[in-house]
């Protein structure tokens, strides 16, 4: 195999990453390029990407929960309504019945989380489909914020906007820097270095080759050098600006839930679900639970986008959370789930997600009305998905090809003679 | 045979996927007006060679030739093979349930007038190509609520339908009972006198015996060898050998049985259908299972075999109405699968495709997929653990594929039968209800899988077959109960088994002791 075969197979190739998340890192790497340029070099400023981050972390939180929904094989269509319930919820309890914030926080997310059980139940235990269980709710809670806030704004006090437009505070020495964003940023550094030598160990202990070294180091490098260059800008910001409270969320939201779906049982069984319900069902997979969770987990999701998007606009409105739904469910599909279940990642989804974030930033700043905006990003969803469909399609590049090939060891451990208790099945077995 | 004019022939055919040569230089020969089978052990490349053939696999995706008509084709997808009058019958049907016999011959070839469909002209015509199936069915009648050795006669119709000068047939009778494959063996012949040429492809052996007049061989991608039944005197032993590569001493491994104790019984088992309430489809159902023992159930298509056997497994199938199960002694309550699992049950399913597997997995993530707690570690699932599991059955079952990495749904039937078996092997079982166990799977398989099925009796574990196949049975179980209509109609120890007696009870609701 060639190096740069090589490369491009491990450099982003972990365990789950796939082909299209593979194209799309550089898809997304190419259009922050393009309007790095485009823009004389105002995109990749400390404001802009704050500001990209800040106006961005709603809907990638919202595509974690939706990336669960579509890989169970499910679809949620409420998520912008519930988002906008919520939020008008809350604020009245902080403006009429004067709950304090982190009370009201909390509020929300049980606010969320019966929602997401009344949604959950109707999908698992009685069987309506999402799609008509989920349009019923975009339209029930829809009418439900404009029905408790009588379609007027409320708005947040202070505290609670930390949330939506909080940032690191300035802490220690002065460097010049915010110095908790630096230390984050190490942090991260540290976390992809461990990261890479715990995958060389497992790949040891499965008996595979691990990738050649300079490709650890090379993606490792290419890592640690986006992370550094992330927080030094992120540091550097207009002072009283740094890293985002709402992006703090986001980033421990995806660490969370990339190891829920990956590394324990509950996750695989929504995979499981998504790819052959009937198959997980036999399998003792409790089909109804998994339904459940997935639903009310998006809900509560949901919620959480709501308060984040309330605190970061200081009221709450009619028209909070408006389209979200579509935002979500775009940012999945690009980042390469299965419109049918069963295939998808996190890390996917926000890739998809922030495709379209830095689509949407570049395009505004280069002055692009907003039709002209909403015709491209829905160019773009239906290129990407097309282009894979296509390559699917030509069996020249799929995939769940690639996605098991990136996987597959190089050299196949070859079939081993079965101890001598089986002398009896060798004889006329197939020669293998 | 050898006289009549060469229909088809397929010059040296190679057709690479990656990493993996499926057809290495294949050729074959069809002349018009036979019936050609294609044999060889699941992977070999049949159903391969036909996608090729159909065009499935369009011109250039493969190396070689492909003459047919004289003259050489190069289809482009199925409808460029369908136009020039070449149908092939898919073992997975290809019907609409939802439609009615006459709309689902016509699926995308209606007869039209005026540019809409001629829905009279339409049911004429269907009654025509159904009577020269031999297919006595009110055309109106919806697919769904036929039996599938009649659907299968619907599929044949609609290739009646497009003119058909070549019938590809995928394993025909492999979900048919005996009645309904006579019907079709004899329907073939009846082409066969009218001048239509079919290619069969089968794994009964004694069907492609009795009806083809050449049969091709195929080896891992290779042409083995093409034999004249007649001229060669061909029998089943011959063909085997020409699969598998060698003589086939016996379709069963040797094994001498050590049954212990009961240790699990079902008593006066009641379920009913899970949309018709009124029927029921467990009557009073009573059995036990020893240690160390392989019990067999027979029936005819529709018996209640695979329903009593998914009811009892953590009510996976009907409405459970009563009965008690008893392990080692003591009554147990399965409500769910989950229960089932942690009782030390399994079910290996008869449709390990629709419902064994979830066919995006890997080898590694199917075989743990039913006991994912045994690879946790406090709340993590152990990638090490799960790949070494893996690979332990994919040595000891010697699965045919490169590594556990490997997708499931690239594996041959047999391989996914193989980790199908190894998922529930690994789950720890005392009692394996297997449900078809070797249903689409060549010989050689057949027999490595017997072999499995042995060692875990003889590992003192219980191990319950359902089988359509009374020889499978007959060789395989050391007692056997035969099911009619929903009720176990007889119990037979295995030196008392044969197949006249085993049909007679599986066609009566007498109740018969033999013991």
């Amino acid at each position: 195999m060639s190096r740069i075969k090589d490369l491009q197979k491990n450099l982003f190739g972990g365990t789950t990453s796939n082909a299209r998340q593979f194209g799309m890192i550089f898809t997304l790497v190419a259009i922050v390029v393009l309007f790095q340029i485009l823009t004389d070099g105002l995109t990749l400023r400390s404001d802009n990407l704050i500001a990209l981050f800040n106006q961005n972390s709603y809907i990638l939180i919202l595509a974690i929960g939706m990336l669960m929904v579509i890989v169970a094989g499910h679809i949620d269509l409420s998520v912008g309504s519930i988002a906008a319930f919520t939020g008008i919820l809350v604020a009245k309890s902080m403006a009429e019945w004067s709950l304090p914030w982190p009370v009201a926080i909390l509020f929300g997310l049980a606010i969320g989380a019966i929602i997401g059980a009344w949604q959950g139940f109707w999908v698992a235990y009685v069987g309506v489909p999402a799609f008509i269980v989920t349009l019923a709710g975009m339209l029930l809670f829809r009418g439900g914020n404009q029905f408790i806030g009588n379609a007027n704004t409320i708005a947040v006090p202070e505290g609670f906007r930390v949330i939506g437009s909080g940032f690191l505070p300035e802490v220690g020495p002065n460097t010049g820097y915010n110095n908790l964003t630096l230390l984050l940023g190490l942090a991260a550094c540290v976390a992809v270095v461990w990261r890479e030598f715990q995958a060389r160990k497992t790949r040891r202990d499965m008996d595979a080759e691990p990738a050649p070294m300079w490709i650890s180091v090379l993606r490792m490098a290419v890592m640690v050098g986006v992370i550094v260059f992330a927080s030094l800008r992120f540091a550097s910001g207009r002072v009283g600006t740094s890293f985002p409270v709402s992006g703090i969320i986001l980033v421990a939201l995806v660490l969370a839930y990339s190891f829920y779906t990956r590394n324990t049982a509950g996750g695989r069984h929504i995979y499981a679900v998504g790819g052959n319900s009937r198959a997980a069902e036999l399998s003792g997979v409790k089909l109804k639970r998994v339904n459940f969770f997935v639903m009310m987990n998006m809900a509560v999701l949901a919620a959480l986008a709501g308060m984040i998007f309330v605190a970061r606009s200081a009221a709450s409105g009619p028209q909070d959370g408006n389209g979200w739904e579509l935002d979500a469910i775009a940012a999945v599909f690009i980042g390469g789930a299965a419109v049918s279940g069963g295939i998808g990642t996190i890390s996917g989804s926000i890739v998809g997600g922030l495709v379209m974030a830095v689509l949407n930033n570049g395009l505004q700043l280069l002055g692009v009305g907003t039709d002209r905006v909403q015709i491209i990003k829905g160019l773009v969803l239906l290129l990407a998905v097309a282009l894979d469909v296509y390559n699917k399609k030509q069996g020249k590049f799929s995939i769940i090809g690639s996605l098991t090939r990136s996987m597959r060891r190089e050299t196949p451990a070859p079939p081993t003679a079965p101890p001598d208790a089986d002398r009896e099945t060798a004889r006329t077995a197939v020669p293998s | 045979m050898s006289e009549l004019p060469v229909l088809l022939e397929m010059r040296s055919i190679t057709k690479e996927f990656p990493g993996v040569k499926a057809l290495a230089d294949v050729n074959l020969v069809v002349r018009a007006g036979e019936i050609h089978a294609i044999c060889g052990e699941n992977g070999a490349g049949k159903s391969t060679l036909m996608k090729v053939l159909s065009g499935v696999y369009p011109y250039g995706s493969y190396d070689g030739q492909i003459i047919y008509q004289g003259a050489e084709t190069r289809f482009s997808d199925i409808r460029a093979s369908e136009q020039a009058g070449i149908v092939i019958i898919h073992q997975e049907l290809a019907l609409i349930p939802h439609m009615s016999i006459t709309e689902n011959i016509f699926l995308g070839n209606e007869p039209r007038k005026h540019g809409a469909i001629d829905w009279k002209a339409a049911n004429r015509l269907a009654l025509d190509l159904m009577a020269r199936v031999g297919l006595r069915e009110d055309p109106d009648t919806l697919v769904k609520d036929i039996g599938v050795g009649k659907q299968q006669l619907v599929e044949i119709a609609k290739a009646f339908a497009k003119d058909v000068k070549l019938l590809i047939l995928d394993e025909p009778t492999a979900a048919l009972n005996e009645a309904d494959s006579r019907h079709l063996l004899d329907l073939l012949r009846g082409f066969r006198s009218r001048g239509i040429t079919s290619i069969m492809i089968s794994h009964k052996l004694n069907e492609i015996e009795a009806i083809a007049d050449q049969i091709t061989i195929l080896r891992d991608g290779r042409t083995v060898e093409t034999l004249d039944v007649k001229a060669d005197g061909v029998d089943e032993d011959r063909i085997v050998r020409g699969m598998v590569g060698r003589e086939l001493h016996s379709r069963f491994p040797d094994h001498t049985p050590k049954i212990g104790e009961v240790f699990f019984e079902v008593r006066d088992w009641n379920v009913r259908h899970p949309i018709s309430a009124d029927r029921q489809v467990c009557k009073n159902e009573s059995f036990v299972v020893r240690r160390g023992e392989i019990v067999g159930f027979a029936g005819l298509m529709g018996a209640g075999r695979t329903e009593l056997a998914m009811s009892v497994f953590g009510r996976s199938y009907g409405v459970y109405e009563s009965g008690t199960i008893i392990k080692d002694g003591k009554e147990i309550v399965l409500k769910t699968v989950a229960d089932a699992i942690a009782h030390g049950l399994a079910y290996v399913s008869e449709d390990r495709k629709a419902i064994g597997l979830n066919l995006l997995d890997d080898i590694k993530a199917s075989t743990v997929s039913a006991k994912l707690s045994k690879i946790t570690r406090h709340g993590v699932l152990d990638e090490v653990a799960e790949y070494k599991a893996a690979e332990a059955y994919r040595r000891e079952l010697r699965t045919k594929a490169p590594t556990v990495d490997e997708s499931v749904s690239k594996l041959s039937g047999g391989n996914q039968q193989k980790v199908v078996l190894a998922k529930w092997m690994f789950t720890d079982p005392d009692l394996l209800i297997l449900d078809e166990p070797t249903r689409g799977i060549d010989v050689g398989a057949k027999y490595e899988i017997y072999g499995i099925i042995q060692r875990l009796a003889d590992q003192g574990k219980g191990v319950v077959v359902i089988s359509s196949e009374l020889p499978e049975l007959i060789g395989l179980c050391d007692r056997i109960y035969t099911v009619f209509e929903g009720a176990i109609t007889g119990e037979i120890a295995r030196q008392d088994a044969d197949p006249e007696t085993l049909m007679k009870q599986m066609t009566s609701t007498k109740k018969m002791q033999t013991r």
